[in-house]
């Protein structure tokens, strides 16, 4: 499954990073502590959080992430996108809370 | 690749848009001089950690990196506050960051351990309002 499956079936906005939209993805992290991220996480997983800042493509780029879900309408600080678009990683959106979008995405990862 | 490689980065104390900026370039340089990508990995969590402490804590700092056939070592000299107790530091939550830096999702007191695990060996040595030296190994050679 590719990052623009996953916009596609789950109807989110991209943000930035338009050109990563063919990562691969191979499943997801939920938080919004950094160093648990860079901790846990795995390449070629989706981050779902509610932190905008660019410190979030710094993590997404040393981790190898697939792409980053901003919940509840967040959007990206511009220097965010500026890097999500330089690193082709894509920045996405949604206005659903953590845990819809959570689950949502895990059914389709493992449905 | 040459016998010996060095880097050096500088780290500005409080700019978070920069923070990342030496562990990527780390990043790089370890794959263009194809590590095993399992190393790399934990390489890129300790130093990114490390860095972002700096930035975190510190005023300047400066990371200095050599590459040799054997190991990747990674040192971190800042200015800055220094840590009084290393072994509290290292525990698991605690955390003397600024609400500002928490609020950012930083600050949960996971930085050191990730270091800990990640980093085949870690010195961490600090004078109180001197600074820190933490220097971080990472053996390339099955040697951990």
């Amino acid at each position: 499954m590719t990052v623009a499956d996953v916009v596609k079936k789950l109807d989110l906005k991209v943000f930035s990073g338009e050109k990563g939209l063919d990562r691969q993805v191979t499943g997801g992290y939920v938080s919004d502590l950094l160093s648990d991220v860079m901790g846990r996480a795995d390449s070629g997983q989706i981050w779902i959080t509610l932190q905008t800042h660019k410190n979030v493509m710094a993590i997404a780029s040393l981790k190898d992430l697939a792409a980053v879900i901003l919940v509840t309408d967040h959007k990206p600080e511009a220097n965010t996108a500026g890097q999500s678009n330089e690193e082709g990683i894509p920045v996405l959106g949604t206005s659903l809370g953590t845990f819809e979008i959570t689950g949502k995405l895990y059914d389709l990862i493992n449905g | 690749m040459d016998n010996q490689m060095q880097f050096e980065y500088n780290v500005e104390g409080g700019n978070f848009t920069r923070a990342g900026y030496a562990s990527s370039q780390i990043k790089k340089i370890l794959k263009q001089l194809n590590v095993d990508i399992a190393i790399i990995k934990r390489t890129v969590v300790a130093a990114y950690e490390a860095e972002v402490n700096v930035v975190a804590h510190a005023y300047s700092g400066t990371i200095y990196v050599d590459i040799d056939t054997e190991a990747v070592k990674i040192k971190l000299v800042d200015e800055g506050p220094g840590i009084p107790d290393i072994d509290q530091a290292m525990e698991e939550g605690y955390s003397t960051a600024s609400s500002q830096v928490r609020e950012m999702g930083f600050g949960a007191g996971m930085g050191l351990p990730n270091m800990k695990k990640n980093a085949d060996k870690l010195e961490i040595s600090s004078e109180v309002e001197k600074g820190t030296t933490v220097e971080i190994t990472m053996f390339l050679n099955d040697k951990g």
